[in-house]
């Protein structure tokens, strides 16, 4: 079954971190991915830039509404995602466990259509 | 129960291999609302089919295969790419050669005791895939209402399938503390037929999951927690007098309570012990076995009940505990020291707690100082008619 991963993370984190912090923090996801596509199980993945950069629409009356900014104004923003095939939920929990998004973030695992 | 051999033998096969017979199919389609329809339309066919054709050589084979067919004919009518279909099929060989098909439902107990499993839905879900329980006995004893609980269990259901939540026993690692949600829903069961002391069924119930538990998997707290379901069970018909009022455990004769089940409860407890891995419920079910000691001693010894409970505290600090803590320390050392166990118990846990309010009453009684208030309130918060006679007995609160 495949699953996405999504990382919801504390967005002011980021920019508060020393050069040597950061540095580490993009090795545990380099170590994580690669361990994902070493086992077999990644479909796919992205990083995806600040909420800030996000721009929200909707139609109304045929309509379009544009508006900046992400789509619900939380302190932990979608900040990525995995998508893995894996035999069943506890597999993906245990991924989603090791994922260094884990522990300053929060993981959701929904499982994909199909 | 139906006089037709036939049907007697479907009745039988149904309450026998009900669980084994969802747990199969719903380990092979994940699938537990379309395994439990496939095995109601099987159940129907053999109604039908065996009082004419005569009752199978193997029952449960005939309706694992039927119950397999529907569900593959289910899934193909529903046009969905549905991954049930090519495992189910692939199953045909399986069913045929296995005259007695493997018992997988501590595998079915684990799913419906899932973490991602809304914590609400565990022992209702248990209660009615495993042992075939329907719906308004549940919510009956559950206190809700017939439709909410019968969406709580779709919705369950439906998270098992969509989730892909796998039919398996948890890694090693992982078992202890997977195997505790387990027990926690089997205990809720319990703990939800003992307040309705008219659902004397329900309890049975669990006391059967809890005996299945323990013996597909013969771990110390599973035993522990049969153990202690054991004591409490064999206390049922104490529990009452002759004109049907409560006896609270000090009151109750030793005489009444049922013999076979305090010595398999007490066996229970000395197989956990032996395992060297202490946990909540063995605690629990030791503190049951001190209470039943009087059957012989012709006293309870506090002091060791008080013991257990520090241990128990220090594992698991909950409202129930703290109160039982109390109270044990009431009777080891003064009605004063069990207040002030009490005293320590944060107030916002207790508000809506009865035997917080119970003891509360009692102690201060005890102490001849000012007791309504704390009687008033247990007795609001006491559902039970005989239970609240009681308590009009011992406190003389008025509602």
């Amino acid at each position: 079954m495949r699953y996405m991963m999504m990382l919801y993370i504390p967005e002011g984190s980021w920019p508060k971190m020393t050069e040597a912090e950061r540095a580490a923090g993009t090795a545990a996801y380099m170590t994580y991915t690669k361990a994902l596509a070493d086992a077999g199980v990644l479909v796919g993945t992205d990083r995806l830039e600040p909420s800030t950069a996000g721009t929200t629409i909707r139609t109304v009356n045929g309509k379009a509404q544009v508006l900046d900014g992400p789509y619900a104004d939380t302190k932990e923003q979608l900040g990525g995602y995995y998508l893995i095939d894996v035999p069943d939920l506890d597999a993906a929990l245990d991924w989603a466990a090791k994922c260094p998004g884990a522990q300053n973030g929060i993981l959701e695992v929904r499982p994909v259509v199909g | 129960m139906s006089a037709d051999p036939a049907a007697r033998a479907v009745e039988r096969a149904a309450r026998e291999a009900y669980g084994r017979l969802v747990a199969w199919l719903g380990a092979r389609s994940r699938d537990l609302a379309g395994a439990e329809d496939a095995l109601a339309d099987a159940f129907r066919a053999a109604l039908e089919s065996w009082p004419r054709a005569g009752v199978p050589a193997r029952p449960e084979a005939w309706l694992l295969t039927a119950a397999r067919r529907r569900m593959i004919d289910a899934a193909r009518r529903r046009r969905t790419r549905d991954a049930a279909v090519p495992t189910l099929l692939a199953t045909a060989g399986e069913v045929e050669a296995i005259g007695d098909f493997p018992d997988e439902r501590l595998k079915l107990m684990f799913v419906c005791a899932h973490p991602a499993i809304d914590p609400a839905a565990r022992a209702p879900l248990m209660l009615q895939v495993v042992l075939g329980l329907d719906a308004a006995t549940i919510a009956a004893a559950f206190l809700v209402s017939p439709a909410a609980m019968g969406q709580r269990l779709v919705r369950a259901k439906e998270k098992i399938r969509l989730a892909g939540i796998g039919f398996h026993i948890p890694e090693p690692e992982e078992l202890p503390a997977r195997l505790d949600v387990v027990l926690d829903a089997i205990y809720a069961a319990y703990g939800t037929a003992w307040e309705e002391l008219g659902t004397a069924a329900l309890a049975q119930e669990a006391v059967w999951l809890a005996r299945m538990a323990a013996s597909l998997l013969p771990d110390a707290e599973a035993l522990g927690l049969l153990a202690l379901i054991l004591f409490c069970e064999s206390r049922r018909d104490a529990r009452r007098d002759p004109a049907g009022r409560f006896v609270p455990l000090a009151a109750q004769d030793p005489a009444r309570w049922d013999t076979a089940l305090l010595t398999e409860a007490r066996s229970a407890l000395a197989h956990a012990g032996a395992m060297g891995r202490i946990g909540r419920f063995q605690l629990e079910a030791a503190i049951q076995s001190v209470h039943a000691a009087r059957a012989e001693t012709g006293r309870t010894d506090w002091e060791t009940v008080a013991l257990l409970y520090e241990g128990l505290h220090e594992l698991t600090a909950t409202t129930g505990v703290a109160v039982g803590r109390a109270a044990a320390l009431a009777e080891l050392r003064g009605p004063e020291a069990g207040l002030a166990a009490l005293d320590a118990i944060e107030a916002g846990r207790v508000t809506a707690y009865q035997p917080y309010w119970a003891l509360r009453a009692t102690l201060l009684r005890r102490l001849g100082v000012a007791f309504q208030e704390a009687a008033g309130r247990a007795l609001r918060l006491t559902a039970d008619p005989a239970t609240r006679a009681h308590l009009h007995r011992e406190l003389g609160a008025d509602p």
